[in-house]
């Protein structure tokens, strides 16, 4: 029984989502919250369909398990008839309309119920956007972030962005998008290779390491003007930016006093101070939320080992212990939580640990996975892996059980990192 | 077979050495790149284009290609390792040597080491690995007295195997360090 509206739910999805991701569901005794989109009025004449954009995205947290509409068109006006919608499976509804205006914007609206509460009672709010047909599915995605908030108590995260790279031939590219992958812009085009986005702490700049001048240099991108600025370009290698919280500090590895060492630096640019010293390998900082605490990866251990270390210095502590080979820490912004990528048996496995207990989960079934980064609400990983012999990008939720494969470019994509919450 | 082939080209290497270098054919880099083409992008006088990015849609920044570095594929300026290791095999000494003589002949000569890994782990960590054996061949150089000035270890991780494929044949390949004036 459980089986079959397993695979129901993940022919539903395919069908709602119009194939630009596929949503994996694994393990048994989930608890989701059953809803439904209806029809919005008017998406049938839009250029997007809202109410399958929310849906898919909701289905994508692993909060939401989606319910067929049936193709029953209801807007925000409209009273619905909730015992049907009860029979359907469905403890919650959302509705609403899309209206093309005079000077070739769009009114959305939306009105979400909770069918449980009854006809009376259910009215749990929407709200109303104006925008061009170019950010309809923003608009969308804003819709389902107040769903996610108002069934939940959590912030959603479905406005928000992502970037990425992607190779194909030669080319590498830069692409900022969408949290589910879509909509995607280039930032920057280049022949040489493109590593390790990292997004400020205000949404608005990009670091990231270039090759294009035949050694890794790290620039920090404006995204709104396109402008850019070389930030470190010392002797030997430059990589692996990190923002503090506070966008002031650039963490880095520089290899300028030889061996790939840690650095501190404004993000600006400037003269870098040392961090750590070590006769080893240092590298893939990142801050934790406090702004006080960087995560690295060393093998001063005489494996790569993940470590922790005060921005003021100090004697680092070790934090991964098993396997041979854990490194490209990432540490929720709820600092409850570590993703990382381990060895295991020749296979790279995205694994995630609860920092408290020290428990850990390896949480794929793929082996080539690399780079995790978590969404700024804490409750999911987006990471590179390779499917099909092809580099893909997903998303997961903590414990595993909800997956998604987030629509692609052309060629392979990769290096994923996750924005701040839109302000 | 390999060993053989190996050690044939490391004896005309030396032989050359012996009487008139050649090695000054190699051709330097040219570092000046295509032209940036999008006024937008600004400060860097590199080669990528960068783009602004704003919820309407931006123009991408091309960075272009440029030339293809041809001699990168001399057997005599790559130093293969081992996996997992950064020691420098005997049978690559008297490249190391035949570079050392060269490079200390000209003053002015520049020299990057271009340090490179297998496919297998992350770009980031890869990258130290890289720059692990760049250094290990400067050191190599610096050992038979050419000046830290003239010598650059850089790293490019995984990201520019000379040969594709996850095969232990490509990693093997894969595993080195390029000498590359410029």
């Amino acid at each position: 029984m459980n089986k079959f509206l397993l695979g129901f739910w993940i022919a539903l999805l395919s069908f709602g989502a119009s194939a630009q991701f596929r949503v994996e569901v694994s393990g048994v005794g989930l608890t989701q919250l059953p809803i439904a989109a209806a029809t919005f009025r008017g998406e049938g004449a839009a250029p997007q369909k809202i109410s399958a954009i929310v849906l898919a995205d909701l289905e994508r947290s692993g909060q939401f398990r989606g319910v067929e509409s049936g193709g029953v068109s209801l807007d925000e006006i409209a009273r619905p008839d909730v015992s049907a919608w009860r029979q359907k499976g469905a403890d919650a509804l959302v509705t609403g309309s899309v209206t093309r205006l005079a000077d070739g914007r769009f009114d959305v609206r939306f009105r979400l119920w909770d069918v449980v509460r009854g006809q009376d009672l259910g009215d749990l709010g929407g709200q109303s956007y104006l925008a061009t047909a170019g950010e309809l599915r923003f608009v969308a995605h804003q819709i389902a972030d107040f769903v996610y908030e108002k069934l939940t108590g959590d912030k959603g995260v479905f406005a928000t962005r992502i970037a990425y790279v992607t190779k194909a031939g030669q080319a590498y590219h830069l692409w900022v998008a969408d949290a589910d992958g879509e909509n995607a812009q280039s930032a920057l085009n280049s022949g040489e290779p493109v590593i390790s986005p990292s997004w400020a702490p205000n949404g608005s700049q990009l670091a990231y390491v270039s090759f294009e001048s035949r050694k890794p240099v790290v620039y920090v991108h404006d995204l709104a003007t396109g402008k850019r600025r070389l930030v470190a370009n010392f002797k030997g290698s430059n990589s692996a930016p990190a923002w503090s919280p506070d966008g002031k500090t650039l963490a880095v590895t520089l290899s300028r006093d030889g061996g790939s060492q840690l650095y501190l630096m404004e993000a600006t640019g400037g003269e870098p101070r040392r961090l750590a010293q070590s006769s080893a390998i240092d590298t893939e900082p990142t801050f934790a939320a406090d702004g006080k605490t960087i995560y690295f990866v060393s093998d001063r251990g005489g494996s790569p080992q993940i470590y922790r270390m005060s921005t003021a210095g100090g004697s680092p502590e070790r934090v991964t212990f098993s396997g041979t080979y854990n490194i490209s820490p990432a540490v929720s912004a709820d600092g409850r939580w570590l993703a990382y990528i381990s060895r295991v048996s020749g296979a790279f496995k995205l694994h995630v640990m609860d920092l408290a207990s020290g428990v850990t989960n390896a949480i794929t079934d793929t082996a080539a996975d690399e780079n995790p980064s978590f969404s700024p609400n804490s409750r999911l990983v987006i990471y590179a892996t390779q499917q099909q012999g092809r580099e893909a990008l997903m998303t997961t939720t903590l414990d595993g059980k909800i997956k998604a494969r987030l629509a692609g470019r052309n060629g392979d994509i990769r290096e994923p990192d996750w924005g701040p919450m839109q302000k | 077979m390999n060993r053989l082939v190996l050690a044939v080209a490391v004896a005309a290497l030396l032989s050359a050495c012996g009487s008139a270098i050649k090695l000054d054919n190699v051709p330097v880099e040219d570092k000046a790149g295509a032209a940036v083409s999008t006024p937008s992008s600004t400060t860097d006088g590199g080669k990528a284009d960068s783009s602004a990015v704003g919820k309407g849609g931006g123009t991408g920044v091309d960075l272009g290609q440029d030339g293809k570095d041809s001699a990168l594929q001399a057997t005599s300026r790559i130093v293969y390792f081992d996996y997992d290791s950064f020691v420098i095999r005997p049978e690559f000494q008297s490249v190391i040597e035949a570079h050392a003589r060269f490079i200390k002949s000209d003053k002015a000569r520049k020299v990057a080491i271009e340090g490179h890994t297998d496919e297998r782990g992350g770009r980031e960590y890869n990258l130290a690995l890289g720059q692990k054996r760049a250094e290990a061949v400067r050191r190599a150089l610096g050992l038979l007295g050419v000046a830290e000035s003239q010598m650059e270890a850089v790293s490019f991780g995984k990201e520019k195997p000379a040969v594709l494929g996850g095969t232990e044949a490509a990693m093997e390949k894969n595993r080195r360090a390029e000498i590359s004036y410029r």
